[in-house]
């Protein structure tokens, strides 16, 4: 796409945090640049068009929407297949649209088991009635309804057509300016592309690796002798640096605390078709455990020093969920399309 | 009967809308706010690992990550029995400054602030940042970036990133300043300090004098009496880090004053059909529902609330500005448009404890940075003030590190039927005999503007 004259552009949200709103709040001074190619037609985190301004619009009359934030009810869908064909190009922008993100570690629990957890027995909660909150409601003869949380949280690409991802929990605004820059220009990649780099988050940190193996996996907090230097998996935190694509200058490992796999998995995994994150991190840590002591089997071995990782589920798919071969706590409740 | 609908509520955090039902004389009979969202969290969160607590939950919110993290991470403190250094709370503060500085200003000038540096009718398309930038020119507009960014720069400086920051640890922090850093901080907070007073008299001189705004502001609709509430300290004056609850009723007088480890004797949460949000009210009075009463349970939270709960603020150039909203709307201030002269206030007091804090070196380049953690004790409470309000983190986690339990009780929540009666009172002054003027409408978002919500936060 080359613009020659004004684009117009638009962020939405869905079931999201607003972080990624306030990523592209910390472009800055390149707003003004964001603002000299196109008109910001949508955007209600900071302009005030709403739904009927962009039902108006003409299909494909948007020339890129930048859509972040998780499909977790009726609402997101709805306004995800509006702005897919109000749109030329749709960004799916952040971990939750991208990969589920961490509103996708819902598809633990059932809706049923999240909505009786929240509104009934939640430790500050006083509800005598056991009210939930209803799709259709009548207030004093007034009929009022909120949208209905669907059975599992889905990606973005779930629902409708995507044409490029900006990965991040939030994206890295270098990330976010390449992808404007490209936009710009006109010199924009195949579609279905993630637009980040696309080598692991340990290419870019700088802690010292010494090849170590891994005698046993421990929790942050149980070690007080941590070395910010040197490499965090080799000291034994669980670092998913290995299974996670760079782009974020390796941001958390510069605060001494381990990547948790925002970026989610780069492509150049045989695995990533199913965006397998969690399976490549536990090949990563296999190769590193150390099996020298013989007595045991190596599967003892790895076994035992895994113990540590209470919730690998968790802390593997904390951003993919939704995305990964598990998916949903149970797959014999489909979600409707 | 006919309905008005707002959909979406704009330049605010998360999803809404209100529905405002008109009767036969076209007189507003019933106003609605909807918060159509819910991520779970209070569910989802159990079963993961606890020391992970901080980063998940900040992610209940990307506009005020920062209180999140630290009310997570102080909640670790007392999960694990591991008081944090000295040398860790300095860090944590420094970084908790930083955040109020850059939410404070991002609300002033790209959220809520528009529709008053602006003016409530202006065109749509120029109520923004956008419009901010044409009318006051790039020069300030570079100065309000410039500042936003300091907060956002100390944030990265600890965290690693300005949204979402991996920092926290039970009983301490990953990281510190250097010297080099300390410097820094020291010219951004004096830069800030004087940011601030620019903000504060450009409030005074294009906002306080305007017409819509002087008499709206102490008008009955955009007013309303109910308790308030928020963290102090010993001389009552708004903590933003620790201290006791407190809560003051609509003539000023203390109601009570907790620790926020007992805040279940004191706050509830009532549930109704039509939201996804919850409604907290203070449990000696009950839940009554939406009404305005001195025997309603509803209160409010937020720089109005931390200024109606207080008694004067921490540092000298902030307790003078305090003086003079106090001079003029008299305290307590139940004028709902005051949010925003308290909030500016708020970003002089938080810039003045950020220099405070960053001229004592002794304290933030020496000592540990970690308190060892103790035998688990498997429950705990932490609280802290964030932009918003009060903020309430409740764990708890098994012998394994893994939570069971979490109750989140998060500061729009805490105004959430304070909202709700401000906007049904702004509804019923602006929309009068059926006249429906689009422009107007605004003036009803602009009742819930001036809390600043966070309704993705709020439902969480």
């Amino acid at each position: 796409m080359i613009l020659v004259s004004k684009g117009k552009i638009a962020f939405y949200w869905a079931g999201s945090c607003g972080g990624c709103e306030v990523a592209i709040v910390d472009l800055d001074e390149m707003l003004f640049d964001v603002l000299e190619n196109f008109d910001i037609v949508f955007w209600p985190c900071a302009m005030d068009a709403k739904y009927s301004d962009v039902e108006a619009m003409d299909n494909s009359e948007i020339d890129v929407c930048f859509f972040n934030g998780c499909i977790r009810n009726d609402e997101n869908k709805e306004i995800a297949e509006m702005l897919r064909a109000k749109s030329k190009i749709m960004i799916a922008f952040g971990s939750c649209s991208h990969l589920g993100g961490i509103p996708g570690l819902g598809n633990l629990s059932t809706k049923d088991e999240t909505l009786d957890y929240v509104y009934k027995r939640s430790k500050s909660v006083v509800n005598d009635e056991g009210t939930i909150p209803q799709n259709s409601t009548d207030e004093h003869g007034n009929f009022i309804g909120i949208p209905e949380l669907r059975e599992y949280v889905k990606a973005l690409d779930d629902v409708v057509e995507v044409d490029y991802y900006i990965p991040g929990c939030p994206p890295p605004v270098d990330v976010i300016k390449t992808a404007l820059l490209a936009l710009i220009s006109g010199e924009v990649p195949p579609r279905k592309e993630v637009l980040a780099p696309d080598r692991t988050v340990c290419h870019e940190c700088k802690k010292e690796k010494r090849d170590m193996a891994v005698k046993s996996i421990k929790r942050i907090y149980q070690l007080d002798d941590l070395d910010p230097k040197r490499c965090l998996l080799e000291q034994g935190i669980l670092c998913m640096g290995p299974a996670t694509r760079e782009g974020c200058g390796a941001a958390c490992l510069t605060a001494n605390m381990p990547c948790t796999g925002c970026m989610g998995p780069p492509s150049m995994s045989e695995l990533s078709e199913n965006c397998e994150q969690g399976a490549r991190m536990v090949s990563a840590i296999t190769s590193m455990t150390d099996v020298a002591d013989e007595k045991n089997s190596k599967e003892e071995e790895i076994k035992t020093a895994l113990d540590e990782i209470r919730d690998p589920v968790g802390v593997m798919y904390m951003y993919s969920m939704p995305k990964s071969i598990l998916r949903r706590r149970r797959k014999d409740v489909s979600d409707r399309d | 009967m006919s309905v008005i609908e707002i959909n979406p509520i704009t330049r605010l955090e998360g999803h809404g809308n209100i529905k405002i039902f008109k009767g036969d004389d076209g007189n507003v009979e019933a106003a609605y706010l909807q918060i159509p969202e819910l991520r779970g969290f209070e569910k989802f969160c159990q079963g993961r690992q606890s020391e992970l607590m901080p980063q998940l939950t900040s992610r209940i919110c990307g506009v005020c990550p920062i209180p999140h993290h630290l009310a997570s991470v102080k909640t670790l403190d007392e999960v694990f029995d591991a008081p944090p250094t000295s040398r860790a709370v300095a860090m944590r503060k420094l970084m908790h400054y930083g955040y109020f500085i850059e939410d404070h200003l991002l609300h002033f000038y790209f959220l809520g602030g528009p529709d008053l540096l602006m003016g409530p009718d202006c065109e749509p398309g120029k109520r923004n940042i956008i419009g901010i930038i044409e009318k006051y020119g790039k020069e300030v507009a570079l100065e309000i970036m410039k500042h936003r960014k300091y907060g956002q720069n100390i944030i990265k400086m600890l965290g690693g990133k300005p949204i979402h920051p991996a920092f926290g640890i039970a009983g301490g922090v990953s990281k510190s300043v250097n010297e080099g850093q300390v410097d820094e901080i020291i010219e951004m907070a004096r830069s800030c300090v004087d940011f601030s007073k620019f903000t504060l008299s450009l409030y005074k001189e294009k906002i306080l004098e305007e017409d819509f705004h002087a008499n709206a502001i102490g008008s009955e609709e955009y007013s309303l009496k109910c308790f308030n509430m928020g963290l102090v300290n010993e001389s009552n004056e708004p903590d933003f880090y620790d201290g006791d609850i407190r809560i003051t009723d609509s003539e000023g007088v203390e109601i009570v004053k907790f620790d926020p480890a007992d805040y279940l004797d004191h706050i509830g949460e009532a549930v109704e059909k039509f939201s996804y949000m919850k409604f907290p009210f203070y449990k000696e009075k009950g839940w009554k529902g939406l009404v305005e009463s001195r025997e309603n349970g509803v209160y409010r939270v937020g720089p109005l609330g931390r200024y109606n709960a207080s008694t004067g603020y921490s540092t000298p150039l902030a307790q003078k500005e305090g003086e003079k909203l106090e001079k003029m709307f008299g305290r307590p201030c139940n004028m709902t448009l005051a949010y925003h002269w308290t909030r500016l206030i708020e970003v002089l007091n938080v810039s003045e404890l950020l220099l405070e804090l960053s001229l004592d070196r002794g304290l933030l380049l020496n000592g540990d940075l970690r308190t060892p953690v103790g035998k688990i004790k498997g429950k705990g409470v932490g609280c802290i003030e964030a932009a918003r309000g009060t903020l309430i983190h409740d764990y708890e986690v098994d012998k394994n590190g893994l939570m069971t339990d979490v109750n989140l009780i998060v500061p729009t929540t805490h105004n959430a039927a304070a909202i709700s009666l401000s906007i049904a009172k702004a509804a019923q002054m602006e929309i009068e005999n059926g006249v429906k003027d689009t422009d107007k409408m605004n003036r009803v978002e602009l009742a819930l503007r001036a809390y600043d919500p966070c309704f993705g936060c709020a439902t969480h």
